[in-house]
């Protein structure tokens, strides 16, 4: 990786840590919340740009993966604070209320999850492809909202934030650097992805796939993968995100959810690395600064949002740099 | 004289009403350029494209060093060995001409699910690559962007990438278009060399070039091979004549 | 038999009211290439101008008249001044500014007309019910849904297949150089066909906000459903969506009828309710998946 293209992300990461970290010297504890909402945030859409930014693949039904990745774990919460089984059947499984356990589960379930909506999805390209990850997210939207085991339409709280042997989850400053490393393991991790050979033949596929497929690379199976990789990711960040609010609802699984964590990556910049989560403290500090002023701050919301389409469609991390740093 | 590597036999294929490829059999052989003639709306490209595997054939078949390929999708075809050009050249315009050939390489090698080691590093693709942009003549400019190409380039570029392709025989689609009388020249020289590492079957819409370069000829007028032959037999048939040379004359 | 016959009717006024609102949809998106998640916006807006028309005239009919001005006037000025910019951007542009549309028109019916429902009172010619053949009492205003999307649906037929615009709108879907240096004046067209598409979409929501109620967001399920229809369809095709449509309204109406009567022969009353209720609703989505299986781009998409 160039130094020109870390440097800005690297950046990026270090400005939320500092928010974080003096917000909690300076006894400000929401504003420590907020910064861990933007780690959490900016992961879904880390794994969002998995598929957008570098494959193409513009998925507008990342809310499936997150939402699932929260039921896991408000589920196994729950479970774990009843004492009852979470299934009996074929084997019987317990909940917990253990990080270190609920997140494999989570990454599993959306990345079986994306697996089979990948695999039926990448069948079509284009708009149809928009349209049936925005349908298959729907899916479980309502089937989350007509299920009443988990709460339905009311969605499901658990009341103990979930633990992390070590750390006190209960302190935000604590949680916020749970969730911070995450992210940014993750993102060294993407990083790696990107320049890796997987990476090489992803982000050709996106510019020229016969080209790819005239060299004997079947980007199917290259898609399908980013598809499935950038759902765990989702659903690591759901989880998270459950943790957080100590409360899942299908508003998670929604398409105003799949719209905003598109929101992030395309705010910050398609493709970049730490773009997401720019866009996501940019997002979420206008939800902060304007939501007080008026209630109508989505209207405001909206029409930056146009704007930047219109005249800057490289992001705001695109409009920093101008046209150097491309990662 | 040798096994044939690519044979056709009694290839047809049709859109709707019109018959686009009609009973075609050919085949090619170690060592030659056998080129690929015919008029415009021929069927040449779309021959080309059965025999990639990117449609398929109403009926007939291709076979491919004694395989029958016609199951394999053009993936598995490219993987093969069959290594192909594009009558519009495409590359991978973002990527540089080094990250372009290391592709070629990297599908080659069929090891394309390797999440971590940065492929920059990887020697096992820089290496290949970076010989094979030398051989296309394209030295020094392994850090150009591939849009930042001139076309004369850009054609190379893809001849590099064929060749990293580990080819077994070259499928070139007019790899000539759009060169000018120079760079035809020079590529003329590079073919020369290609035909070297493996057989060509060539379309070329440039007369000179296939009758200086091509061992054989195949002629192709509305689907049907009206002749096959050595350049000098095809200069004196006189059914080629009336169709085609004939018109052009 | 009776109620099989009035979930029948029911999915028939379901799949035509859907078909209004893909119709519009499908018809952007073969002409110009635009995918439009604002489409749900114009449905709300027809609705909301429906309502507010008709309380301050007393007359339906003015605010369904209303509804299809609104959404058309509101249409073409959303076309002039953002959508025609993104034409030739690529759908990943397009889908975040029409969804910032969404946030701008939602926010924006709010503050006009505040979070709270509105309702609509039906003229006495609509709000009785009727006595089919075979016995059936159903209720007019639904009829008469029907009976609307069928005149669309053979309108819009008529509108592609016979008529100078249909011609040009076909031209331009083929080859959009081309039919400017024919001299029709591209851009006026584009601005008709997406205002056609928001008065119908309009009109379907003044249809709808007349049985239900009208309110902040009630666009959004009813677009996803939109699309749900045109990908079964494919995209681009009038008569796809008119297939479409009638293939959700139906499957979604009996599926939602049927399927927790089916499970209540083998489970208990309450699972079943709960387990067919939750299987119903995604029961279209399992239709879209074995359409596209079967077919990636729909019954009647251009094949690729």
């Amino acid at each position: 990786m160039r130094l020109t293209g870390a440097v800005p992300n690297f950046l990026v990461f270090a400005a939320l840590i500092a928010v974080a970290v003096i917000a909690d010297l300076t006894g400000n504890p929401y504003i420590v919340t907020l910064a861990t909402k933007v780690a959490i945030f900016g992961l879904a859409g880390v794994g969002l740009n998995l598929a957008l930014g570098y494959g193409g693949l513009v998925s507008f039904g990342h809310a499936a993966f997150f939402g699932l990745g929260g039921y896991v774990a408000a589920i196994l919460a729950s479970h774990a604070a009843s004492g009852a089984p979470v299934v009996t059947f074929p084997f019987t499984m317990m909940g917990t209320n253990e990080m270190l356990a609920i997140w494999p589960f989570a990454i599993l379930v959306a990345g079986f999850a994306a697996l089979v909506i990948g695999a039926l999805s990448l069948r079509t390209t284009g708009v149809y492809f928009i349209m049936v990850t925005l349908a298959f997210a729907q899916m479980l939207y309502y089937f989350a909202i007509s299920w009443p085991t988990y709460g339905g339409e009311d969605g499901l709280s658990f009341y103990v934030r979930n633990t992390f042997s070590g750390a006190n989850t209960f302190a935000p400053l604590q949680f916020f650097g749970i969730c911070a490393a995450v992210l940014g393991i993750t993102m060294i991790l993407v990083a790696l992805l990107t320049q890796s050979r997987f990476g090489l033949a992803l982000r050709a596929a996106k510019e020229n796939e016969t080209r790819v497929i005239a060299s004997g690379i079947k980007p199917f199976a290259i898609r399908l993968t980013a598809f499935v990789l950038s759902g765990m990711v989702a659903g690591l960040a759901g989880a998270l995100f459950a943790d957080l609010n100590r409360f899942v609802s299908p508003a998670m699984l929604s398409w105003h959810m799949s719209g905003e964590i598109m929101i992030f990556v395309i705010l910050g910049g398609v493709g970049r690395l730490a773009g997401p989560v720019a866009g996501a403290a940019v997002f979420i500090a206008l939800e902060y600064l304007l939501g007080p002023v008026s209630d109508h701050w989505q209207a405001l919301l909206g029409l930056m949002l146009i704007l930047i389409v219109l005249f800057a469609p490289k992001g705001l991390m695109g409009l920093a740099l101008g046209r150097r740093g491309h990662v | 004289m040798s096994e044939p590597i690519l044979v056709l036999s009694h290839l047809s294929k049709s859109f709707g009403a019109l018959q686009a490829t009609d009973d075609v059999s050919l085949d090619l052989r170690p060592g030659e350029i056998h080129a690929l003639i015919g008029p415009n709306g021929a069927g040449k490209s779309t021959l080309i494209k059965q025999i990639a595997g990117e449609i398929r054939p109403d009926s007939g078949s291709v076979t491919f060093e004694g395989q029958a390929i016609d199951d394999l999708g053009p993936a598995d075809r490219a993987r093969l060995g069959l290594a192909r050009s594009f009558q519009v050249s495409s590359v991978v315009p973002g990527f540089t001409v080094l990250q372009n050939v290391m592709l070629a390489v990297q599908g080659a090698s069929g090891a394309s699910f390797r999440f971590f080691r940065p492929a920059l590093s990887d020697r096992n693709l820089t290496a290949p690559a970076l010989f094979h942009i030398q051989q296309s003549g394209l030295e020094g400019r392994a850090a150009v962007k591939a849009a930042d190409l001139a076309h004369g380039e850009r054609r190379r570029l893809e001849i590099a990438m064929a060749l990293a392709m580990r080819p077994r025989a070259f499928l070139l689609d007019e790899p000539m278009a759009g060169m000018g009388t120079e760079g035809a020249r020079d590529l003329t020289a590079i073919l020369e060399e290609l035909k070297v590492e493996a057989p060509i079957l060539l379309v070329e819409h440039d007369m000179d070039a296939v009758f200086a370069l091509a061992d054989r000829i195949s002629v192709l007028v509305y689907g049907r091979v009206i002749a096959t032959g050595t350049v000098d037999e095809i200069r004196a048939n006189p059914e080629v004549r009336r169709s085609y040379l004939g018109e052009e004359a | 038999m009776l109620l099989l016959a009035e979930q029948v009717l029911n999915g028939l006024q379901y799949g035509m009211m859907l078909f209004l609102m893909a119709a519009g949809l499908t018809l952007v998106f073969g002409v110009m290439g635009l995918i439009n998640l604002a489409h749900g916006s114009l449905y709300m807006v027809g609705a909301f101008a429906c309502a507010a028309v008709a309380a301050a005239t007393g007359s339906f009919w003015l605010g369904l008249a209303a509804s299809l001005a609104a959404a058309a006037a509101l249409g073409a000025m959303v076309e002039i001044v953002v959508i025609r910019r993104l034409y030739s951007r690529d759908h990943l542009d397009q889908v975040l500014a029409t969804f910032a549309l969404i946030l701008v028109f939602s926010e924006g019916t709010r503050w006009l007309f505040g979070s709270f429902p509105l309702y609509l009172s039906l003229p006495p010619v609509l709000s009785g019910a009727m006595t089919l053949p075979g016995g059936l009492v159903y209720p007019a205003f639904r009829l008469a849904i029907i009976f609307i999307g069928a005149m669309v649906a053979v309108g819009l037929f008529w509108l592609i297949g016979r008529t100078r615009l249909g011609i040009r709108i076909r031209a331009g879907e083929a080859d959009r150089e081309m039919i400017a240096a024919l001299g029709v004046d591209i851009a006026k067209l584009y601005t008709m066909v997406f205002a056609l598409g928001a008065a119908l979409a309009g009109l379907a929501g003044a249809l709808v906000g007349s049985v239900q109620s009208v309110q902040v967001g009630m666009g959004e399920p009813v677009l996803i459903l939109a699309f749900v229809v045109i990908v079964i369809g494919g995209i681009g095709s009038i008569r796809g969506a008119l297939i479409g449509a009638l293939l959700v309204g139906m499957t979604d109406t009996l599926g939602k009828a049927l399927l927790p009567g089916l499970f209540a022969r083998f489970m208990e009353a309450s699972a079943a309710t709960s387990v067919g209720s939750a299987l119903a609703s995604m029961l279209i989505y399992v239709l879209m998946a074995l359409v596209l299986i079967w077919r990636p781009t729909g019954l009647y998409g251009a094949r690729a």
